[in-house]
């Protein structure tokens, strides 16, 4: 569904995605994975074409994204920070994309607006939201036109867990529909359910992509998180990212050192 | 045919985000006293055209340019959600400009438009009302540029108004230190050209030479009239302001669709 064939792009000297290729398929729920500054925002970003790659090709269904917007609008964007227009309220932005869109009421999903009960706050201005309920807003925008292509960069952070459960259940939904989901997250464990395959991105340089059960059964680890610190380890990346995530979760385990055995 | 419309669907977006923002109002309102009250000062209604005129020719560029700016960062969010949506870039600020030019034009129509059309409804207020709808929409434009052309907030501004100080100030002493410094040449055709250089200059010599105050001008005036009451003369000028409109918008359009959002 999408091929990305040599994808470089540069930020002044920062190099932020160096002579990427991958290709992305139905079904797949691809997890992009990395730490900060690695070039995954910079990755979908040009997938959108909201930054410009100085070269390489992007293909959306075998057809190039150079110019004709068309092919997005069978992909829904959730933005790490969503930023809306300030004076316009909840309500008035849906119904302004749905009108832009074209998009009559019965085709249109908003099953995430009834749960995240966003209704309420359809008269309230987007200035005044804070920025879990914007995330909410983002994630209900993401899934509204039934798009066959999910795009979420960090779909989860600031979220409160119920309602990231809510949203969690929803991407295994669409997963359940043969969608191709692409992910961003820091919290290794909300990836665990969802994921088919791990792209490890690290400076702009894609280290790894591979098929989830591939990298469990390479390491003997069932943890997704678990599994990647050893592939980091074992092929000597730079791991702290990696052992940082894991210092919380180590804790946990401290904490109860014996449960009682089964 | 539906591109137009998406367009047009756009635009009224950005435009009911603006008449809420209350500047405009306050522009109109601004407008409409001056232009009221110069017309009940003054008793001869070409006198107060002159008077309105020095105020349209300082004051349009520069709120066309600062609004614009401030516009365009504003909705800077608006822009990049729209930017993840089918629409394509050149859509996305045609449209933009397509709603502000058309809340300022409006702004300037009922500001100044009625009172033109109520006290001086002859081809010298007519001509005025040409000036201000084309400096309006040759600022916007610039405006555009260099916002698109500019990292942040700050800098945008900044240049908007260096830009203004250019053609409303400084310009005009650059071409005074010309005709000083050769004034024993003929600059009949020379000023001519400069003055299709400057929006600014351009529309008030296109008004002056209308009035009487032309006949003070001497030899220069008498040819400036000879040229610009001709047919050829008013195509000259609206095919100036014309570019003057065009080229930056589309110098914007090409930076902005090469642009990292």
């Amino acid at each position: 569904m999408i091929r990305i064939e040599h994808i470089n792009k540069k930020f002044r000297k920062l190099v932020a995605l160096d002579d990427i290729n991958a290709q992305f398929d139905k079904g797949q729920v691809i997890s992009l994975i990395g730490p900060n500054g690695s070039g995954k925002t910079t990755l979908i970003k040009s997938i959108l074409g909201m930054v410009k790659a100085d070269s390489g090709k992007i293909f959306f269904n075998d057809e190039l994204i150079n110019g004709d917007p068309s092919y997005r609008s069978q992909i829904g964007y959730m933005p790490q920070i969503g930023r809306y227009p300030d004076n316009m309220k909840v309500g008035q932005l849906f119904k302004m994309l749905k009108n832009i869109r074209n998009v009559s009421e019965d085709k249109v999903d908003e099953e995430l607006i009834d749960k995240f009960g966003l209704k309420q706050i359809f008269d309230k201005s987007m200035r005044t939201l804070s920025g879990g309920t914007r995330q909410k807003v983002s994630a209900a925008l993401a899934f509204l036109f039934n798009p066959d292509v999910l795009i979420l960069d960090e779909p989860t952070a600031g979220l409160d867990p119920l309602s990231s459960e809510i949203l969690k259940e929803k991407i295994l939904k669409e997963k359940g529909k043969n969608k191709l989901i692409l992910i961003t997250s820091h919290i290794l464990s909300d990836l665990d359910e969802l994921t088919t395959h791990i792209m490890y991105l690290q400076e702009g340089k894609l280290e790894f992509f591979k098929e989830i059960d591939q990298l469990r059964e390479e390491t003997g680890e069932l943890k997704l998180g678990k599994a990647i610190a050893r592939i980091m380890k074992g092929e000597k990346f730079n791991s702290e990212w990696i052992d940082g995530m894991f210092v919380v979760g180590e804790k946990k385990d401290e904490k109860n050192p014996s449960l009682p055995s089964e | 045919m539906i591109k137009q419309k998406t367009m047009l669907k756009l635009s009224r977006y950005v435009l009911y985000d603006i008449v809420r923002s209350k500047v405009i109002l306050a522009y109109t309102a601004f407008l409409f006293l001056v232009s009221f009250s110069l017309f009940n000062m003054e008793e001869n209604s070409s006198k107060a055209i002159l008077s309105l005129l020095n105020i349209i020719l300082i004051v349009v560029p520069l709120i066309s340019m600062i609004f614009t700016t401030i516009h365009y960062y504003n909705s800077y969010e608006f822009i990049e959600l729209m930017l993840s949506q089918p629409m394509s870039r050149r859509k996305i600020l045609l449209s933009e400009y397509g709603g502000v030019s058309l809340s300022l034009l409006s702004s300037f129509l009922i500001g100044v438009g009625i009172p033109v059309l109520l006290y001086s409804p002859d081809s010298i207020g007519f001509s005025l009302l040409f000036t201000g709808i084309s400096l309006t929409l040759v600022f916007t434009s610039l405006a555009f540029l260099t916002s698109v052309k500019a990292r942040d907030k700050a800098r945008g501004i900044g240049f908007a108004l260096l830009l203004w100080f250019y053609f409303a100030l400084i310009y005009d002493g650059l071409i005074l230190l010309i005709l000083f410094n050769f004034s024993d040449y003929p600059l009949e055709k020379t000023t001519l050209v400069l003055s299709a250089l400057n929006p600014i200059d351009l529309g008030r010599i296109s008004i002056m030479l209308k009035m009487d105050v032309s006949a003070l001008m001497g030899y220069t005036g008498a040819l400036y009239k000879d040229f610009f009451g001709s047919g050829s003369g008013i195509l000259f000028t609206v095919g100036i302001m014309l570019l003057w409109i065009i080229f930056p918008l589309w110098w914007a359009l090409r930076i902005f669709k090469k642009k990292d959002l």
